[in-house]
């Protein structure tokens, strides 16, 4: 119970005294998923949209896959990216292992499987005739398309949600493509183990709530953009 | 809604870096030199003096030699005598050079019934441990540590492997913790038992023989093998380390007061 205690009390240490390291960590944290995940939208809209409205053979076999992916272990893509990113793998010339793009890379995969299958579930739900009478009116496809896909915003924020949910707290991946680099390739998950194996407990923790805390304001701000979250009028 | 958002991306792309440039010297080395902070102690001295920034990779010394032999790190420092030897020998590394040692040392508990503290060698200790068939926990993950167990094993003539040997793959402090609750032995590095040591109820039984000595070698990454790599940034992190003013600072670094890594360069220069 000490570690608690203890750990909850430099967890508001590290986030009230200004400590430059932690908030460094943090800024790498932040930066490094949300690039990854805004990233992933465009493909993921447009996959989601061809296997939603799409009729062509093979797409079952795909959303299963898709579907697939969402248990995928993080390690697993960690590893992979890893054997094509080493510098006697395919794209070893690009020097990419070991930087936060490698990082970013990552994550982008592993957040694409959960954008796809949670919005392909949201324009299943939605309304076909959202699309139909925007081409009736004349609109052209790519109108039609932001038509559909502003119909499903809200599905679409809770995907984006999940999704960052998934990357901003994964450490397998990142520290394997990243390699835990301080003040460049640490973020929160993988500054988190290394404290833990330092026996740092407290620390650890604290880290933790720092991302906890990170997690609730971006929900917030989330909240703020999809308005009242209520179906009220 | 699509403004608020608009705004939101705005605000994230502000934040986003300037895509570094990535100059930086790859150096990979073992968990026991960076959790310690022996290395965020050194390294800002050499960064200062030559301008050259590294980027510490902090893995196991098997992982480590791996990075250098695929060319993914410019310089390794590590602690697993033959493994390096035969590094060097593949042609895989270059210009090794002796840094330091730290020890390692035999933890357990208290009650001790093996009688490990009686020993007078560390073969005698694992004799006893595998003679009263007592929980011993090894690290089992191909790390250097795990590599001189395995070794002193060998040297006791004695083969591990029945239900009381337990091999977890994980690191140091996770084993540690491992013994701990089991009420087993085991063998690790001063620091990390040093980091630890508070939060456990094992104690310290076993030490101080030349066996148990951890040697630490700094080797570059072969260039003809890799053209790309910063063999030039290498080279002179092999001079600096060995230098007599990084030699004074590893003798001088200190953990709750006491010594870890002693300067054993024997080319100061």
């Amino acid at each position: 119970m000490d570690v608690l205690l203890a750990s909850s009390a430099e967890a508001f240490r590290l986030l009230f005294s200004g400590d430059a390291e932690i908030w460094e960590i943090v800024g790498i944290s932040f930066r490094v998923s949300s690039l990854a995940i805004l990233c992933a939208v465009p493909p993921a809209l447009i996959i989601a949209f061809v296997l939603a409205y799409g009729n062509f053979f093979g797409r079952r076999l795909l959303i299963s896959l898709f579907n697939t992916f969402l248990s995928i272990p993080a390690v697993v893509i960690g590893l992979t990216l890893f054997i094509v990113l080493s510098r006697q793998g395919p794209l070893g010339d690009f020097k990419l292992l070991f930087t936060q793009t490698a990082m970013g890379l990552g994550q982008f995969l592993l957040c694409l499987p959960i954008l796809v299958c949670m919005v392909h579930v949201s324009l299943q739900a939605a309304d076909r005739a959202a699309w139909e009478t925007a081409r009736t009116l004349g609109a052209s496809r790519v109108r039609a398309f932001f038509t559909v896909i502003y119909e499903i915003r809200f599905g679409l924020m809770a995907a984006l949600l999940a999704g960052y949910g998934r990357i901003i707290s994964e450490v397998g991946a990142s520290m394997m493509l990243g390699g835990n680099i301080a003040h460049y390739t640490r973020n929160i998950p993988t500054a988190i183990a290394l404290e833990t194996s330092k026996g740092a407990f407290a620390e650890g923790i604290a880290l933790g709530m720092v991302l906890l805390f990170l997690a609730f304001l971006v929900n917030a701000l989330l909240q703020y953009v999809q308005g009242k979250g209520s179906i009220n009028p | 809604m699509l403004h608020r958002l608009s705004l939101l991306l705005v605000a994230i792309l502000l934040t986003a870096p300037a895509v570094a440039g990535d100059v930086a010297l790859r150096l990979a080395t073992t968990t026991s030199t960076a959790n310690t902070g022996l290395m965020d102690y050194l390294l800002p001295v050499f960064t200062r003096k030559t301008g050259l920034e590294v980027h510490l990779i902090a893995v196991g010394t098997g992982k480590a030699l791996r990075l250098g032999q695929e060319g993914d790190v410019d310089i390794v420092l590590v602690h697993a005598r033959a493994a390096e030897d035969k590094f060097v020998a593949d042609g895989h590394g270059v210009d090794r050079a002796d840094v330091m040692y730290n020890d390692f040392i035999i933890v357990g508990p208290d009650a001790d019934t093996a009688g490990v503290n009686q020993s007078k060698t560390v073969a005698e200790v694992l004799q006893r441990i595998h003679q009263n068939e007592l929980p011993f926990i090894s690290r089992g993950d191909d790390s250097g540590t795990h590599k001189r167990e395995l070794a002193l094993w060998e040297s006791a003539a004695r083969t591990p492997g029945s239900s009381w040997y337990r091999e977890v793959g994980q690191g140091m402090g996770k084993t540690l913790q491992i013994a701990n609750e089991v009420d087993g032995y085991t063998m690790t590095d001063r620091g990390t038992w040093l980091a630890y040591q508070s939060k456990l109820d094992i104690r310290l039984l076993f030490e101080d023989d030349p066996p148990l000595f951890n040697p630490y070698g700094i080797i570059a990454v072969n260039p003809a093998r890799h053209p790309d790599i910063d063999y030039d940034g290498a080279s002179k992190l092999i001079r600096w380390m060995t230098s007599p003013e990084a030699q004074k600072m590893i003798g001088e670094f200190r953990i709750r007061g006491q010594q870890l890594f002693i300067p054993s360069a024997r080319d100061s220069g």
